[in-house]
C-alpha cells in the first residue's frame, strides 16, 4: 500500500473541520458502460443538454473534457501546448506525474479526502507547455447523471514557465441527488497565469465538497472565479493557495446565492509567501428563503512586503442568513491586509430611487442585486464575461 | 394639473409639513423659495410618494385623480417626476443602465445621445454607477438628463442650480428650459439663479413647514435676497 493510501486509510473517519458531515457510504461510485467518444459531436445530446447551463457548448471546438459520473467520455488536446487527458490515462503515461498527485491537497485532510484516495478517482490533466499561450477558454465539464451517484473527481492542472491557460470549467448534475467530490491541485510555473473560471449548478440534494491546492511560483498569476447560482443541499469549500514565488499573485473572486435552504461555506486561504506577492479574495453573496451562507476568508502575510485585500459582501432577501468570517494575519512589518465586510438588506433609498423613474419594487430591487452581485472579474474573455452576467441575471430574476 | 389641500406630513414621528395648499395648473412654473430644514424637499418627497413620509391629514390630486395613497411607480406613469437634491449611489447599477430604465429602451438611442451632447456629459459617464462620485454638478446634470427622458407632466426639481458653477448653471438653465416647455414645473431654489434661464409664474416662501406666502417670484425673491426670510415671518402671522 502506498503511503497515499496509509494516511487515507488512518483519516477515513476524519470529519472535515466546516460544513455538515455527510455519510457516504449512502452513495455509489457511478460508472458508465461503453466507450470513449472521439470527437465531441458523438457525446449523446442528454448529456450535452445539461451542461449548457453551465455555460459549457459542447459544439464548441474548445470543448477539452467532459465527465459523467465516473467516466471520462471525451477527451481532447488542443494542439501540442495544451494536452488534456483523463488523470488515470495520464499518472499512465507519465511516471513523474505522481509528484504531484496529492502534493497540494492532503490525503488525509478530512474523511473525503481520504475516501478520494482510496477509490477510483478521474478527472482530467491539463498541461500546458513553456510558453504557450491560448486565449480562447478551454472547456471542461463534470455532470453527474446517475440518482445517488458520488462522482469522485480529481484534476491536475500544469501551467509551465511562461505560459497562458483560460479555464472554463462547468460542474452540474442531472440528478436530484448526489455528492460531489473534486479534488484539484493547481501548478502556476515561473511566470504562468491560470485563469480559472467554475461555473456550478446542483440540486435540492446535491452535496458538494470540492477539495482544492494552488502553488503559485515566481512571477505567476492564478485567477479563480466561482459561481454557483442553483440550489445545492451543501456545499463547503475551503482553498488552501500558496504565493511561494517572488511576485506571485491569486485573485478569487466568489458569486454565489444561498437560497431555498440551501447550505454554501466557501472561503479561500491564501499563504503569502514570496516577497512582493499580492492576494485578492472578493465575494458576493445573496441568501434568501432560508439559505444559509458562510464566506470566509483568511489571508496570511509570511514574509514583509506582501499585500493582500479581503471583501465579501452579502445581500440579504427575507429570511436568509450570511455569517462572514475574514481573517488577516500578518507577522511581519510591513505587511498591508485589508479587509471589508458588510452584510445587510437592500437600502430602501436605493430602490426608491429606481421606483421613482417608474419601476416596480420587483423590479427596482431585481436590478440592484444584479448590480451587486457584478463583479469586476479582470482580463477573462468576453464570452467568458457574458455567460457568467447571464446566469447570474437569470438566477436573480428567479429570486423575486 | 396638481392639487395639494391642507397636507400634514409626518416624518420619523416629527410633524414636518404643517397644513400645506398649493396648485399648479397646466403649464405653470412655480419655483419654491425658505430656509433650510423649513420641509421643502419634504414637499417634494411627499408629492413623489415616498412611503417614509406620512401623510397624516390631507390630499394630493393629479390630473383629477387622487393620488394620496398611490404607489411611487405608478404615479410616474401618471406623469410626476423628480430630480433629486440628494440621490443614493447604487453599487453596479450604472449611468447607462438608469437612462435605459428612464427613457424604456433597451439601448442608447439618437436622442439620448443628443441630450448626453447637450448636458455636456461625455460617453465614458454612462459606464459610471450611477451617482456614484459624481460631482455635485455632474449629479444635477444627469437628474436633469434623466427627468428629460421621463417626460413628465409635472417636473419637480430639488435644489438644480445649488453648487453649480457659472458655465454649468448655463448648461442646466438651458435644460430645464427645454424640459419645461409645455409642461408644469415645481422648482425648489434658494438664490434663484435658475430664473434667469426658465420663465416661472409664481413663488412661494415655505417656512416651518407652512407656506409662508405666495406671489411674484422675482419680488419674493428679490425681498428675500435683500431682507432674509424675516420679513416672510411676519408675513405668515
Ligand atoms: N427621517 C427624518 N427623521 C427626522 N427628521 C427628518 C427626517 N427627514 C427630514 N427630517 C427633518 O425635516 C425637516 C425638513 O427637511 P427638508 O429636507 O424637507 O428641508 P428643506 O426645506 O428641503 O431644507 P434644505 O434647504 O436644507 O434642503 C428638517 O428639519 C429635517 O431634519
Ligand atoms: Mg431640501
Amino acid at each position: 500500500m502506498s503511503e497515499i493510501e496509509e494516511r487515507a486509510k488512518r483519516a477515513l473517519n476524519k470529519k472535515a473541520p466546516f460544513g455538515p458531515d455527510v455519510d457516504l457510504s449512502e452513495y455509489e461510485l457511478g460508472f458508465l458502460k461503453g466507450e470513449k467518444f472521439e470527437s465531441a459531436e458523438e457525446i449523446p445530446e442528454n448529456f450535452t443538454k445539461e451542461v449548457e447551463k453551465v455555460g459549457v457548448s459542447s459544439k464548441s471546438s474548445s470543448l477539452g473534457y467532459f465527465q459523467v459520473d465516473q467516466s471520462a467520455l471525451f477527451s481532447m488536446s488542443l494542439g501540442e501546448g495544451v494536452e488534456i487527458l483523463p488523470l488515470s490515462e495520464a499518472m499512465k503515461k507519465y511516471k513523474w506525474l505522481k509528484d504531484r498527485y496529492f502534493k497540494l491537497v492532503q490525503p488525509d485532510a478530512d474523511k473525503y479526502t481520504a475516501f478520494s484516495a482510496l477509490h477510483p478517482a478521474e478527472g482530467y490533466f491539463i498541461r500546458v507547455r513553456e510558453g504557450v499561450k491560448l486565449n480562447i477558454p478551454v472547456q471542461t465539464c463534470l455532470l453527474i447523471n446517475k440518482e445517488g451517484v458520488l462522482q469522485n473527481v480529481h484534476n491536475i492542472i500544469i501551467a509551465e514557465r511562461d505560459s497562458e491557460i483560460h479555464i472554463l470549467t462547468g460542474c452540474t448534475t442531472g440528478a436530484h441527488s448526489g455528492f460531489h467530490l473534486g479534488i484539484s491541485e493547481f501548478y502556476v510555473e515561473e511566470n504562468a497565469k491560470i485563469s480559472f473560471t467554475m461555473i456550478h449548478h446542483w440540486a435540492k440534494d446535491s452535496h458538494v465538497r470540492p477539495r482544492t491546492g494552488v502553488k503559485i511560483e515566481r512571477g505567476g498569476t492564478f485567477i479563480n472565479n466561482y459561481i454557483c447560482m442553483s440550489e445545492v443541499r451543501s456545499l463547503q469549500s475551503y482553498p488552501n493557495v500558496w504565493c511561494e514565488g517572488e511576485n506571485s499573485s491569486a485573485i478569487f473572486n466568489t458569486i454565489t446565492m444561498a437560497t431555498n435552504k440551501s447550505y454554501i461555506d466557501l472561503g479561500s486561504r491564501i499563504f503569502l509567501r514570496g516577497k512582493g506577492s499580492r492576494a485578492e479574495i472578493i465575494s458576493r453573496n445573496i441568501a434568501s428563503k432560508k439559505g444559509y451562507m458562510i464566506a470566509r476568508g483568511h489571508l496570511i502575510g509570511d514574509n514583509p512586503e506582501c499585500r493582500g485585500h479581503l471583501e465579501c459582501r452579502g445581500i440579504i432577501l427575507g429570511d436568509g442568513v450570511i455569517h462572514t468570517i475574514p481573517e488577516i494575519e500578518g507577522g511581519y512589518e510591513g505587511v498591508e491586509l485589508s479587509h471589508e465586510a458588510a452584510v445587510g438588506k437592500i437600502a430602501e433609498d436605493e430602490i426608491f430611487y429606481l421606483m421613482s423613474r417608474g419601476l416596480s419594487e420587483e423590479e427596482a430591487t431585481s436590478i440592484i442585486v444584479r448590480g451587486f452581485m457584478k463583479v469586476k472579474i479582470p482580463e477573462i474573455p468576453r464570452r467568458l464575461k457574458d455567460e457568467i452576467e447571464k446566469i447570474v441575471d437569470e438566477s436573480t430574476k428567479k429570486l423575486m | 394639473m396638481l392639487v395639494v389641500e391642507d397636507l400634514r406630513v409626518e416624518v420619523g414621528r416629527k410633524e414636518i409639513l404643517k397644513g400645506i395648499d398649493l396648485t399648479i395648473g397646466d403649464g405653470e412654473k412655480h419655483v419654491l423659495f425658505g430656509p433650510n430644514g423649513s420641509g421643502k424637499s419634504t414637499l417634494l418627497m411627499t408629492i413623489m410618494g415616498f412611503p417614509r413620509y406620512k401623510i397624516i391629514q390631507g390630499r394630493i390630486e393629479f390630473n383629477g385623480v387622487d393620488i394620496t395613497e398611490m404607489a411611487m411607480n405608478e404615479r410616474v406613469r401618471l406623469g410626476i417626476g423628480l430630480a433629486y437634491q440628494h440621490p443614493p449611489s447604487i453599487k453596479g447599477v450604472t449611468l447607462e443602465d438608469i437612462i435605459k430604465i428612464c427613457s424604456r429602451k433597451e439601448r442608447i438611442g439618437e436622442e439620448e445621445r443628443i441630450l448626453l451632447e447637450k448636458l455636456k456629459m461625455p460617453t465614458d459617464f454612462l459606464k459610471r454607477d450611477v451617482n456614484s462620485g459624481f460631482s455635485g454638478g455632474e449629479i444635477k446634470r444627469s437628474e436633469i438628463l434623466q427627468l428629460l427622458l421621463l417626460k413628465p407632466k409635472l417636473a419637480m426639481m430639488d435644489e438644480p442650480d445649488s453648487g453649480v458653477d457659472v458655465e454649468n448653471i448655463e448648461i442646466v438653465g438651458n435644460a430645464i428650459n427645454e424640459l419645461l416647455r409645455g409642461r408644469s414645473g415645481l422648482i425648489i431654489t434658494h438664490l434663484g439663479y435658475i430664473l434667469k434661464y426658465v420663465d416661472v409664474d409664481f413663488g412661494h416662501v415655505m417656512m416651518n413647514g407652512r407656506i409662508a406666502c405666495s406671489g411674484d417670484p422675482h419680488k419674493l425673491l428679490s425681498s428675500i435676497i435683500s431682507e432674509g426670510y424675516s420679513r416672510c415671518a411676519s408675513c405668515l402671522r
